[in-house]
């Protein structure tokens, strides 16, 4: 394994801790209109993520971050070429994180719904820009021999990454109502759980016209799975794990079915990922544009160092990652400190 | 206006945007750890009430500080992608290592600073509170090591082929240890201590001012007071000098433009207030002889190198670096008389609790802080200029190549619209923490504190048992 693969993979698990990590987050934030009428229970759905999205969102700086730092290349093509869809995602994680903190310091009913609502649109608006992005990262984009590109927004909005865009939503919703069922008791658990039934059979033909369209239209990908038969395992495991979610989910047993809703969204990612490597950015103007993890790589000694600290820092962080869920398990309960 | 002006722009205001916050989330945060351990050690309930009110202070400052803090790492690739190119094999392992390192520490506790309060044995909140306040102050370390880079670059090389070209490295310790590193880091952190320290002081005086929370305050300024005096001598006397020297070492241009030098001279004066006039090439105010000199080699005969050993096209923009560089040095050389003045005005017979003219002074001196700040932040960045990598890659180099100036017009009016909303909100929920003042202790205890698991093992027995 080269290094260049090394931090490929290191990438995409990275990005898979913050999309399980922080799905919950908007998945929490883009059902609790819903399932949460009085102040008292839109306050407990806060507080299920209150101590804990502030960390989770740092998984998402940390893969800007190794991008910037391992592919500078695509970090800077991706970036510059996607520039007002990026504004966007700053424009709602600004409003995200905002409107949890200044919600709960007012006590005004109309205070707390506007920033309910900023809450939840800014939720769903991530979630739905990370999968048109995701999808237009799987499709390709325009890269120019100099590896630029510009894509304006409503280029973005090819009905694929639309599609990959509403079933990021939906997913997140399920993976967050399944974190909330752990989280809450009594009545809002009630409508919680009523929900989910609701949202997987959504979530479920949504998913299934997305790997349709990647078999059908990403010719790319779709060749490298029928080529190595045995990757399938992976899109596989995600459908055995969303099983395995709904099942457990049934049986009561509310913590396996949110980790196996956690290692779904992992494996969909890195079928993902698996499909588009060893390219990063797939050049639709010409193949030999791509920009992969050899050709925008940063140089081996950069790879290496950087190898180093993350294996000094990850097992550190993982460690009192594990530490402080632990702390906070168990049903969310309000007091004078809370949101 | 072309899209460079428009980036320039807004890298200018999000960055000092979001500068007005991190100096506090470090400065509040060890004073936050000085006041816990007060507490730990002496038991007084005082000290309890006042981490509780500062912790809820800190959570504001602290949400918008990451809240408007993302935005600078995407910048680099939205709006500097070829600047991103060609230093991603040095700067971008430094941003890297801030996420691993830093971040998370920071991320991680903060649940357990915020609502720690009412689980946690005194402590154990305390070694929360401690693990974010280190990790924002870790954090600031690897940013500044990675601008210092900018400043001062060292261990790499350039290489064009294979294209684009770029920044490749050559020793990993000499881009951490950069020539100028050390020095303003120590600077940054004794100037953020400053500003948390003014925070306190500032807030405290105002309640003796207002009559309210009056023992309260007392103790809370005579803490402040005390760390205010400290920081602000030693940034003065120790370690503003040190960055003058680096600076005058490493970038003489700069320091030719931060005091409007035009001649190389020995005996150069310093001067208290001035105006640079470029057009003919002249700087008039009040200075005074030699100082400069003394600064900048601990000479008062050493020559100091003028504007005119350079070339023009390498000038910044002259009098914005004088007058801001001019605004800090003020502000820092003025903290030291008032911070001294409330310390004597304290031994003499505590008289500073009623001293209303001190106490306006100590209100002030807050806003003054974040000022001197971001005008020290604005004397690095501005005198940097033109280059975004200094004597390596000018700031125009560094665009991205296919950015229209329309999208960037966009999303600076989306940054100007919203950062205005932002900060109206912070100034109007941070106004109500501090009029609505520290709850009582019954009020925001729900539990005892003697109840509360102190240890790492109390800590997991006492959840076991309840699972």
């Amino acid at each position: 394994m080269t290094l260049n693969e090394v931090w490929f993979a290191l990438f995409v698990i990275i990005i898979a801790g913050y999309l399980i990590l922080d799905g919950f987050d908007m998945g929490v934030g883009i059902l609790h209109l819903f399932v949460a009428k009085t102040d008292e229970e839109r306050r407990i759905t806060l507080n299920s993520i209150g101590p804990v999205w502030d960390g989770n969102e740092v998984w998402l700086i940390l893969g800007g971050g190794v991008l910037f730092a391992a592919f500078p290349l695509a970090y800077a093509s991706l970036f510059s070429g996607f520039y007002l869809a990026m504004m966007l995602v700053l424009l709602v994680m600004i409003l995200r994180t905002v409107a949890i903190e200044f919600r709960s310091k007012r006590p005004g009913a109309n205070w707390r719904k506007t920033w309910d609502f900023v809450f939840w649109i800014a939720s769903l608006g991530l979630a739905m820009l990370l999968g048109v992005a995701f999808g237009n990262v799987v499709s390709g984009v325009p890269i120019d021999v100099d590896g630029n590109m510009h894509v304006t927004l409503i280029q973005l909005l090819t009905p694929f990454a639309l599609l990959i865009g509403v079933t990021t939503v939906t997913m997140f919703a399920l993976h967050g109502g399944i974190y909330l069922t752990m989280k809450t008791d009594g009545e809002l658990q009630r409508r919680v759980r009523r929900s989910i039934p609701r949202l997987m059979p959504v979530f479920f033909t949504l998913n299934t016209l997305v790997v349709i369209g990647m078999v059908l239209f990403q010719e790319q990908i779709a060749s490298r799975y029928l080529n190595n038969l045995w990757l399938v395992i992976f899109p596989a495991g995600a459908l055995v794990a969303l099983g395995v979610a709904w099942y457990m989910l049934r049986k009561g047993r509310d913590f396996v079915a949110f980790v196996a809703s956690g290692m779904m969204i992992a494996l969909l990612l890195i079928s993902g990922g698996i499909g588009i490597y060893p390219n990063l950015l797939i050049s639709t103007t010409n193949p030999q544009y791509n920009l992969t993890i050899y050709n925008s790589a940063s140089a081996p000694n950069t790879l290496a160092v950087m190898l180093v600290i993350a294996l000094i820092g990850i097992p550190v962080v993982l460690l009192y990652t594990v530490g402080v869920y632990y702390f906070f398990r168990g049903k969310t309960e309000l007091d004078p400190h809370s949101y | 206006m072309n899209a460079e002006i428009l980036s320039r722009l807004q890298f200018a205001l999000t960055a000092s945007f979001h500068f007005i916050y991190p100096p506090l989330s470090m400065g509040l945060g060890l004073m936050l750890v000085v006041i816990g351990v007060i507490y730990v050690r002496t038991k007084d309930p005082k000290w309890r009430r006042l981490a509780f009110f500062w912790v809820k202070v800190y959570g504001l400052i602290f949400a918008v500080g990451v809240a408007t803090g993302v935005v600078q790492e995407f910048e680099f690739g939205t709006n500097w992608a070829n600047y991103s190119r060609f230093v991603g094999n040095v700067f971008g392992s430094l941003l890297a290592a801030e996420g691993v390192f830093a971040f998370f520490l920071e991320g991680g506790f903060l649940g357990l600073m915020l609502f720690g309060g009412n689980r946690l044995g005194p402590r154990m909140w305390l070694l929360a509170t401690f693990l974010v306040v280190f990790g924002a102050h870790f954090s600031a370390l690897w940013i500044i090591m990675a601008n210092s880079w900018m400043q001062t670059p060292a261990g790499y090389t350039v290489r064009s082929l294979p294209a684009p070209a770029r920044a490749y490295m050559t020793s990993f310790m000499q881009v951490v240890f950069t020539p100028s590193f050390i020095p303003r880091i120590l600077h940054v952190w004794f100037a953020s201590w400053t500003a948390g320290s003014a925070l306190m002081l500032s807030v405290s005086a105002w309640y003796l001012l207002k009559k309210r929370h009056i023992e309260l305050a007392k103790a809370n300024l005579r803490v402040a007071l005390v760390c205010f005096v400290i920081f602000t001598v030693l940034n003065l006397a120790v370690f503003g000098p040190a960055q003058a020297i680096e600076v005058t070492t490493y970038q003489p241009l700069k320091l030719a433009s931060m005091e409007g030098l035009w001649q190389s001279q020995s005996c150069a004066p310093l001067y208290l207030v001035g105006w640079v006039n470029t057009a003919n090439q002249t700087t008039t105010g009040i200075s005074i002889p030699c100082l400069l000199s003394v600064l900048a080699y601990l000479n008062p005969q050493a020559t100091v190198t003028g504007l005119n050993a350079f070339p023009a096209t390498q000038y910044p923009p002259i009098n914005l670096v004088f007058q801001v560089y001019h605004f800090m040095f003020g502000m820092g050389t003025l903290f030291v008389p008032i911070g001294l003045l409330g310390l004597l005005l304290y031994f003499w017979k505590r008289k500073v609790y009623e001293a209303r003219w001190v106490l306006w002074l100590f209100v002030v001196t807050v806003f003054l802080a974040e000022m001197s700040i971001t005008a020290g932040w604005w004397t690095a960045e501005i005198g940097r200029q033109p280059w975004i990598v200094y004597n390596v890659l000018l700031t125009a180099q560094g665009m991205s190549p296919t950015l229209p100036a329309s999208d960037v017009a966009i999303s600076l009016v989306m940054f100007v619209g919203l950062y205005i909303l932002l900060f109206i909100l912070f100034i109007y929920l941070l106004n109500g923490k501090i009029q609505a003042g520290p709850e009582p202790l019954e009020e925001v205890e729900s539990v005892p504190v003697s109840t509360l698991p102190d240890t790492f093992r109390q800590i997991f027995r006492r959840r076991g048992a309840r699972a």
